[in-house]
Formats: structure tokens, C-alpha cells, sequence
């Protein structure tokens, strides 16, 4: 597992991860979240001991496939009921501040 | 006649109402009385709309009288603020989804309706559910009905609170890494959380997609059993709902235990444990023994890796599960933003909790490049070991007894400094949901403050008659616990 | 210094499924505004995506139709990023197991003809749009959610001219295959561009630029024109080349850098829990790949064999698969197809760019063209006659033959008939009865022109003529004798 030795040098970037996940947070909850996660993160590496080279991933709780719908139009919600819980709104759209791209 | 709650089963108030003995109105009335009269106390509820649940009893009154007939016909249940019923708020305890109003039900909570059950309120919780205390809810703390100094366990501690204080025949909860099991042991009542797949998620607010269950809380195991056997089965709007057939759970419960092989996973045992949950537990499996069944001794040998496993998983899929939470079509919305981006960033900041922040942060960290392999698929690797383990095991019996979790309840304020010691209580309960089997927890007794202790019972996925009808027999041999004696 | 221009395209698709990918919305374009939306589409909490069989199916016979290896095991994950189209701030697409790899599209550069590798077909769902406003901007979700295929080509592109190419040819082959409906004015294909130069001689490629969301292909094309020469300035002047994303704007013929807040990209994929995995068998992909509709060059192939029709007709006729597939139904139901290609090229061609209509939507039938056809071939009408017939059937349909009857269009081939509007045309032509027998044999044409005006265009022009021929024969004897 060389990504975990070479993350044992490195600690968790929280200001970092925190742009990423779009949360803005305040310098004294980056210094008790650095500090909590820090040690959360290292209990973590718990995992590390086992070997784990030929055991495949499970991602699902039960093995299902091929769980299909067939492409059938359906009722959907009344636009009145959507722009009923938008923050904000302009003709029927949800409106935000504005997009520069 | 006068009518009590705080006692009152599922099958006593079908039995009342099918008896003519009360009405469905008289009941909810009954019990909206109860909730003002305790509520302010315990603060199990987030939001009670007290006419729509009238009017709920009374189409329920008039069906019955019009000879209708429905499983739940008339039964008022509570429901966990972090499913979509249609018309009520849905908040997950999380200001960040203050003003949205659910424009559909839960796939869950419509076949509730379908059996006639009345929605009376939804309860507190631990923010998205993420948390073992119910401190983390962004609204208020629920407190312990066995002693008001005491958290109820979480994140469904509302529910749990509700049932056990009297507020609720039964309510719903949902469970992600013990979330039903452990706040049904904390305030002494039923909770089961069933096998993944069980009952469709459609409608239930996603903390960990790959982990969460709906399950039942419940005074005893024959009403979970009722519950179960309503909101089981396969269901088109959720791919991962499963087919297979929903057996008529109430025959399972025989009373005994004839035939039965439990296990005892020795991991589940452990030095650091509460000795007096330890002493209980192991009080409950001679119970079970006196019952007729053969308990060996088994062992589950990746267990030490399941709280790692888990809070990788969960984390990683919580943090895409609440980017929705963005301002943008429901719920809040910080003002003052400049562009979108600072909208997140300040709507996020302004509309989550402490925990909430914490896993988004971890979760998001886990999934990073760089980081991927080394923490998300190694977890997902430990995962196939755990699943492994649960597989073995249930080749040499039909199901596991386990304490729910190592301690009893603790102090309101005592772990909410410390995350990771609040994770490390999770250690019994994670396993089954990262397995995707079913657990049951049953009342087996108190500490010597009087504070509820749980047995756990185990079950191989899709086999809810063996944990039911295990619980079921030793419930009704365990005799009445009288908390706070 | 000499440049070589490596390009590789991302293609998004829209595909031509009645409802979302993972929801029952609508995919009907020019809806108002979030009326085609529901709790999947929109991202509520609680709500759970759905897997549109017809989609994943779409996209498998996609890859077939271009030589791709269908993944037995194929996922869907999550691709995170924040953007307000975004409902749930994470796309639903597939990053490791996509549902096709591999493949390849042939096109035509001056008559050479090469192939474009493609790397992968994944499926994914749309995003929803964004309306700017003065002060803000506005979402309408109606299209998040919609199916989309994204093909991503391998960077074997060389030229603007060859991008079109590959954009074409990909555009017709999934035309042929009734996936798509390619529309472009409804934003059915959307292109990503990445564009790199390199001295020639340099092996490893340059550093690229990628130019977003293209909407037509000729913007494409319009696009490389210019980035190209913009990457070569930029180094040639010693500069250099950031990887960025860039913009194309139409109205000054510029692409510039995009504005973007946005750090290094990170989407953090993981797998879809709320998915299960697509597995396909291989019986499943034979199945698919016996009932795969022809390639647009096999068929043209084919055409030239079978119909014995030449190639450029086969090139014109194959070019829309729904021309492609009038033609043969028409040529099947004929002993001539010679002749309905001719009149699908000439008239119905014609007719449609005319009204700018779709071949699909002519009233006229494959039946009714043979029948035309035949009715011209069996002398029963004159070529005048059928295209009156032809302009009739194109506007309200019908049988020919019917048509013929009830216009009183059959052609007159009664010598005797004819005889007398010749006798008549020649008594009252006299000037160009002389000027024949003074050797203008083009004079003999106004005549014919004069019998055919007085038999209303039914007489039979071969008739006609042979007739005056004779007559002026005699006539010329008589003033010779």
C-alpha cells in the first residue's frame, strides 16, 4: 500500500478538502476539525495491517444487475409545487446569483 | 373508557379499534395530549400537525365504518423526519433543508398508508442521521424517557425516545450503522433494523446509500414483526430493493427456540466493555439456552476493522449524498452570496452542523484524488472480508446473540467533544449494516442506574422470521423490566 | 517551422428515448420552463435513480455499429462537481467500466479514406440549463436527466477538415442506427474539443487545450481554424500553452480562456450505490448484433450491386438513412431503380429542401413511386404527364393510377388521332414547314412542340415526332418532285 506510507507523512489538508466539498468553514473549526480528524484519520489506517492484495471491492450490500425500468413517460411534479420550495425564482426557474463561466 | 398509550402495542390498539372498544380519532387525540403534555420534556418530535392527523383518524374511522380493511387501519405511527411524507417538512434535523416541504412519500410510508396507518409527527434525530446521541440534531436534544440526564441513543433517538416515553405506539427509524438497533437498547424498546433490500429506501434521505435500512421501533418484537411484513418487498423506484419473497413474519414467532443453533461471536466480548452490559447479555443467552436453543461459540474475525471500514464508507458516500444541499432548488439559502460558488460555501457553512461538516470533510478527503485507493477500495476490500466473516458464520447457525453496543446510555454532553469515542460505540451495530443483514434489538435488562440495556440478535440476510422469532421467544420469557428501579 | 495537429473529440449524444435516463420525465424538447421535472431529475432528498433499459440498450448497439467490444461487466459511478445545472451536485456517468471500448468511424478525406479510433462509449444524464439575466442567472432542469452517450474518439484527428469528417460520418452512422436523432438545433450533440500542436519531429504530443461544448459542427470545424493557428502563434512567439478550457464565440470567431472559479479538477468517482451493474451476456450482444442495421457504407455497397445503380447515385441516396430507406423499399417494388433513383434525387430531393421537410414526413409512398415508375416505363403516360402525377402524390398522397384516370393524363398513341393535329399543325406552321425543308431540322422540334400543346400534352412524344418526320418526308418529296 505505498499510498498509505506516503500518507503517513501526510496530514489531511482540511481548508483544502473543505473548498472541495464547498464549505466555507471558520479558522477555529479547520484548527478542532484538523485536530479531530487528524486523529479519526489515523484510527483509520487501522485497515492497512490486513493484506489485501487478492480480495476484490464490495460496493453493493446485495449482488443485484441489470435492475431496469422501461422507458415509459410518467407524471412528474406540477411546476407551482417545484418553485413552491425554490429559495428563489424567475419565471419558473430556480434563480441563483448569477453564473459567470 | 380511559384510553393509555404509554403501554399500548400495535395489536392491542388493532384489537381496540377492531373491538369498536375506541375509535382511531380517539387515539390520536389520546396520544397528540400525551406529546403536549411530555414533549416539552423529552423533545422527541420535531413537527406534529395536529389537524392533518385528525383528519388522517377520521378518513380511517369512516373507511372502517365502511367496512374497509387495512393492517394498520387507524394505527398512529411516528416517522423519522429524515423520510419523504407527502405534504409535511422534512427536515433530517438539519437547518439546511429548513422550508421544504416533501412533494412525494416514501415508498415505505405509502404502504403504511395503504394499510390505513395514520402519520402523526416526525421525530428528532442526529442531523442526516449521522451521530449514535441525537446531540447532533440541528433543532433540540431528545433526552432519555428513563432518565431525562441520559441521551437516547441515535441518530433515530427521537423515534426511540417517543416509543419508549409514551408519545408513540411505534415509529419509524432508519439505520446505517446501528441508528435503530442502538437507540431502541438506550431507551428500552424494539428495534430492527432488516436485511439491505428489505424495504425499499425510495424516499428516505440518503446518509449512506449503500448502508441504510428502514426498520421499525417498536414496544415488542411481534409489532416490528407487523411493520416488517407491511413495508417489506421489492419496489421499482429503488434499484436496489430486492425480490424476494415477503413471508407471513408473525407465524415465525412460535415462542421457543426448539432447533434454533445461536451463535456467540467471541470478537463481540470484549475487554472495555460495560460489565454489567456484558453480564446482561450473557444472562439473556442462558434465557435462550432454557428455550431450547444449541449456542456455540463463533467467531468473526475482521470485527476489529469494521469501525474503520465503516466510517470510510459511510463518509465517502454521505459526502456526495448531501452536495445536493446547495441552496439552489429547496431548503435554505444564505444571503448575501456573490456567485454560485459563494452561495454553497456560505449556505453550507450556515446550514450544517459540527458532524455533518466533519464527514462531509472526511468522506470528501477519502474519495480524493490520491487518497482513493488507499482508504475508499481498501475499505471496500474489508468489506468483502466482514461480509465474509457473516457468510462463515451463518453456515454454523441461524443467528448471532450480541450485547448492541459496549456501554450504557451516557450523559447528555459526556462524548459530543470527542468524535471518534462516539464512532468507537458504534462497533457491534456497523458490521450488519456493512454486511447487509438483519438485526433485531431486545430489551434484556438494566444497569444499576436503572438505564436500558440491549440484546442484539443477528440474522443471515433475508431471514428476519429467525431474528423475529428469536426475540420474540426470549422476549416473552425475559419478564417485565421496570427501568429506573 | 512545420506543425502537426493532434485532435481528439468527446461527443455527447442525446439519445432517442421517450423518458430520462433514471427518472419517467418527458425528453420532449421546448417545454416551459421545469415543467418536465420530478423529485429523480431534480435532485430531491430521498428520491433514487432508475436505469432506462432502451438507454443502455441504445448505447450497446451504438458501440456495435461501430466495431466496439460491449463490456460483459459495466457500472455507473458518481462524478462529483458543484455546478447550479447540477441537481445533486454529482453526475451519474461511468468512469472505469463504460458500457462500450474500442471502435472506430471511417471517413473520406479527398477520396482517402481513413479510420478515427474511438476509445469508449459511456452513458450519462444531462445537466440542466442555465438562463443568464441581468443580475442573475435561471435553471430549468428539463433536460437534467435526459440520456446522453458520450464517445470519446482516440487522438487520431489531424485537421479541422478531418474533425468535420469524423463528425459526419458518426452523425450518420447514428442516424442509421435510429439511436439519435442528431438533431443539432435542438442540442442533440454536443462536442467537446481537445486540441494540441507539436513541431513536426517532436514524438510526445503538445500541451492541449480543450474547447467546451460545442454545439454544431461547423462550429467545430470554425473552432480548430482558428485555435490551431492560435497555438502555433503562441509558440512560435515563444510562448506557451496552458492547459485551460476555452470557449468558442461565434460572434467574433475567437476562443477564448473560461472564466472559471474552479480548482484543479477533482470529481472523486466512486461507484453508484444506487445502481446496480449492467451485465450483459454474451448471447445478449449477438442477439443485438444479428438485428444491427447496415452501415451507411456497406449499404452504399450494396445499393450499387444490387440496383445496378452507379455510385454517385448510391453516395446521394445512402447519404440519409430514412432517403436510403425509400429508395429500397421503392426499388424493390420496381424492375427499374434506375429510374426511382432519378426521381428521388431530382424531384423528391428537390420538393423537400424546397419545404425543408423530412423524407420521414412525405405523404407519397415507396408503392406509389414504383407505381409511377411503371405506368411511365409502360408508355401508359409521358414524362410531362408524371411529373405532374409526381408533384400530386407529393401533395396529398395517393395511387397513380388513379391519379392518371381522373386527370385524363393516359397518352395518346392513336396514330390516327395524332395524325390529325399533325396535319392541322403543318397547314397552320407553314414558315416552319419551309424552314425544315430548307434544312433546319430544328424546326421539326416547334412543330412537336405545337401537337403536344394541342393534344394537352398527353400525345406521345416519340409518336409525334416519328409522324411529323414522316409527313415532312412526303411534303419534301412532293415540292422536290
Amino acid at each position: 500500500m505505498a499510498a498509505l506510507d506516503k500518507e503517513t507523512t501526510d496530514k489531511i489538508d482540511v481548508a483544502y478538502v473543505a473548498r472541495l466539498a464547498r464549505l466555507y468553514l471558520a479558522d477555529t473549526e479547520v484548527q478542532t476539525f484538523q485536530g479531530q480528524l487528524d486523529h479519526i484519520v489515523g484510527y483509520m489506517k487501522k485497515i492497512d495491517e490486513l493484506d489485501l492484495s487478492n480480495v476484490e471491492p464490495t460496493s453493493h450490500a446485495v449482488t443485484l444487475q441489470n435492475v431496469f425500468r422501461e422507458d415509459v413517460v410518467k407524471p412528474g411534479l406540477a411546476v407551482e409545487q417545484v418553485m413552491a420550495n425554490a429559495p428563489a425564482q424567475v419565471s419558473d426557474q430556480f434563480q441563483v446569483p448569477k453564473i459567470i463561466e | 373508557m380511559s384510553l393509555s398509550i404509554a403501554n399500548m402495542t400495535i395489536c392491542e390498539a388493532i384489537a381496540l379499534l377492531e373491538g369498536k372498544q375506541c375509535t382511531s380519532v380517539e387515539l390520536v387525540s389520546v396520544l397528540l395530549n400525551e406529546i403536549r403534555r411530555i414533549d416539552g420534556t423529552l423533545g422527541a418530535y420535531l413537527s406534529v400537525d395536529e389537524n392533518d392527523a385528525v383528519s388522517q383518524a377520521m378518513a380511517a374511522d369512516k373507511a372502517r365504518s365502511e367496512g374497509r380493511k387495512g393492517r394498520l387501519l387507524g394505527i398512529p405511527l411516528a416517522v423519522k423526519d429524515v423520510l419523504n411524507v407527502r405534504g409535511q417538512p422534512c427536515t433530517c434535523a438539519s437547518k439546511i433543508l429548513q422550508g421544504y416541504i416533501a412533494p412525494y412519500d416514501a415508498t415505505a410510508v405509502a404502504m403504511l398508508r395503504r394499510e390505513g396507518a395514520v402519520l402523526v409527527g416526525r421525530t428528532n434525530m442526529d442531523e442526516f442521521a449521522m451521530g449514535s446521541s441525537t446531540e447532533n440534531s440541528g433543532f433540540k436534544i431528545t433526552k432519555n424517557p428513563r432518565n431525562i440526564a441520559y441521551v437516547p441513543g441515535g441518530s433515530s433517538g427521537g423515534s426511540a425516545a417517543a416509543v419508549a416515553g409514551g408519545e408513540a405506539i411505534a415509529a419509524l427509524g432508519t439505520d446505517t450503522g446501528g441508528s435503530i438497533r442502538q437507540p431502541a437498547a438506550f431507551c428500552g424498546c424494539v428495534g430492527l433494523k432488516p436485511t439491505y433490500g428489505r424495504i425499499s429506501r425510495y424516499g428516505l434521505t440518503a446518509f449512506a446509500s449503500s448502508l441504510d435500512q428502514i426498520g421499525p421501533i417498536t414496544k415488542n418484537v411481534k409489532d416490528a414483526a407487523v411493520l416488517l411484513g407491511v413495508m417489506a418487498g421489492r419496489d421499482e423506484m429503488d434499484s436496489t430493493s430486492v425480490d424476494v419473497p415477503v413471508p407471513d413474519y408473525l407465524t415465525s414467532l412460535s415462542g421457543d427456540l426448539k432447533g434454533m443453533k445461536l451463535g456467540l461471536p467471541k470478537e463481540y466480548f470484549v475487554k472495555g466493555m460495560d460489565p454489567e452490559v456484558e453480564a446482561a447479555v450473557r444472562t439473556a443467552v442462558e434465557v435462550c439456552g432454557g428455550l431450547g436453543a444449541e449456542v456455540v461459540e463463533v467467531s468473526l474475525p475482521h470485527t476489529d476493522y469494521a469501525i474503520s471500514t465503516y466510517y470510510i464508507i459511510a463518509t465517502a458516500e454521505a459526502s456526495a449524498n448531501l452536495a445536493r444541499f446547495d441552496g439552489v432548488r429547496y431548503g435554505f439559502r444564505a444571503a448575501g452570496a456573490e456567485d454560485p460558488i459563494d452561495m454553497y460555501g456560505k449556505t453550507r457553512a450556515a446550514g450544517f452542523g459540527a458532524e455533518v461538516k466533519r464527514r462531509i470533510i472526511l468522506g470528501t478527503y477519502v474519495l480524493s484524488s490520491g487518497y482513493y485507493d488507499a482508504y475508499y477500495l481498501s475499505a471496500q476490500k474489508v468489506r468483502t472480508l466482514i461480509k465474509r466473516d457473516f457468510e462463515n458464520v451463518f453456515m454454523q447457525c441461524d443467528a448471532l446473540l450480541t450485547p448492541v453496543s459496549p456501554t450504557v446510555p451516557y450523559k447528555i454532553g459526556e462524548t459530543s467533544s470527542d468524535p471518534l469515542r462516539m464512532y468507537l460505540g458504534d462497533i457491534f451495530t456497523v458490521t450488519a449494516n456493512l454486511a447487509g443483514i438483519c438485526g433485531l434489538s431486545v430489551p434484556c435488562g438494566m444497569s444499576s442506574q436503572g438505564l436500558p440495556i440491549g440484546l442484539q440478535v443477528l440474522g443471515p440476510a433475508f431471514r428476519e422470521e429467525n431474528i423475529l422469532r428469536a426475540g420474540h421467544a426470549y422476549e416473552s420469557a425475559r419478564g417485565l423490566i421496570r427501568y429506573g428501579e | 517551422m512545420r506543425y502537426l495537429t493532434t485532435i481528439g473529440l468527446e461527443v455527447h449524444v442525446q439519445l432517442r428515448t421517450r423518458s430520462k435516463m433514471f427518472c419517467g420525465c418527458s425528453t420532449a424538447f421546448g417545454a416551459a420552463p421545469n415543467t418536465h421535472v420530478c423529485p429523480v431529475c431534480l435532485g430531491y432528498p430521498g428520491a433514487m435513480p432508475v436505469m432506462n433499459r432502451d438507454a443502455v440498450k441504445m448505447t450497446i448497439i451504438s458501440g456495435l455499429m461501430i466495431g466496439s467490444r460491449i463490456s460483459e461487466f459495466s457500472k455507473f459511478d458518481r462524478k462529483s462537481y458543484f455546478y447550479p445545472d447540477m441537481p445533486k451536485n454529482y453526475q451519474i456517468s461511468q468512469y472505469d467500466k463504460p458500457l462500450c471500448v474500442g471502435g472506430s468511424v471511417e471517413i473520406d478525406i479527398d477520396g482517402v479514406s481513413r479510420r478515427i479510433g474511438v476509445t469508449r462509449i459511456h452513458l450519462e444524464e444531462d445537466v440542466g440549463k442555465n438562463m443568464h439575466f441581468q443580475h442573475s442567472s435561471g435553471i430549468d432542469f428539463n433536460r437534467a436527466g435526459v440520456p446522453l452517450m458520450e464517445i470519446v474518439s482516440e487522438p487520431d484527428i489531424s485537421s479541422p477538415e478531418e474533425a468535420f469528417a469524423y463528425l459526419l460520418a458518426l452523425k450518420q452512422i447514428l442516424l442509421y442506427a435510429g439511436v439519435s436523432d442528431c438533431n443539432l438545433e435542438e442540442g442533440n450533440v454536443r462536442c467537446d474539443v481537445n486540441c494540441s500542436v507539436r513541431p513536426e519531429g517532436q514524438k510526445e504530443f503538445g500541451t492541449k487545450t480543450e474547447i467546451k461544448n460545442l454545439n454544431t459542427f461547423k462550429g467545430v470545424l470554425n473552432a480548430l481554424k482558428y485555435e490551431i493557428p492560435r497555438q502555433v502563434d503562441v509558440l512560435e512567439s515563444g510562448g506557451k500553452i496552458f492547459q485551460e478550457t476555452r470557449r468558442w464565440e461565434v460572434e467574433t470567431g475567437v476562443t477564448i480562456a473560461m472564466r472559471s472559479k474552479e480548482y484543479a479538477h477533482d470529481y472523486r468517482y466512486f461507484p453508484e450505490p444506487d445502481l446496480a451493474p449492467v451485465v450483459t451476456s454474451c448471447e445478449q450482444i449477438e442477439e443485438l448484433r444479428r438485428n444491427l442495421p447496415e452501415l451507411p457504407r456497406t449499404r452504399r455497397e450494396r445499393f450499387i450491386q444490387q440496383y445496378s445503380i452507379p455510385e454517385y447515385d448510391a453516395g446521394v441516396l445512402t447519404a440519409d438513412v430514412a432517403v436510403a430507406d425509400f429508395f429500397e423499399q421503392s426499388a424493390k417494388l420496381s424492375s427499374n431503380p434506375k429510374a426511382i433513383s432519378n426521381w428521388i434525387m431530382t424531384e423528391m430531393l428537390r420538393l423537400l429542401s424546397e419545404r425543408e421537410m423530412d423524407i420521414r414526413k412525405v405523404v407519397v409512398t415507396p408503392a406509389a413511386l414504383a407505381g409511377l415508375v411503371k405506368l411511365v416505363d409502360e408508355k401508359v403516360i409521358n414524362s410531362n404527364s408524371a411529373k405532374e402525377v409526381f408533384a400530386l402524390l407529393f401533395e396529398k398522397g395517393g395511387e397513380p393510377d388513379q391519379i392518371v384516370r381522373e386527370k385524363g393524363l393516359v397518352q395518346v398513341s392513336d396514330s390516327g388521332a395524332i395524325e390529325k393535329f399533325v396535319d392541322q399543325a403543318i397547314a397552320e406552321n407553314a414558315k416552319s414547314v419551309s424552314d425544315y425543308l430548307a434544312g433546319k431540322d430544328v424546326a421539326a422540334k416547334y412543330i412537336v412542340g405545337q401537337v403536344m400543346k394541342m393534344s394537352r400534352g398527353k400525345a406521345n412524344p416519340q409518336l409525334v415526332a416519328s409522324i411529323i418526320e414522316d409527313k415532312l418526308k412526303v411534303e419534301k418529296m412532293k415540292r422536290g418532285g
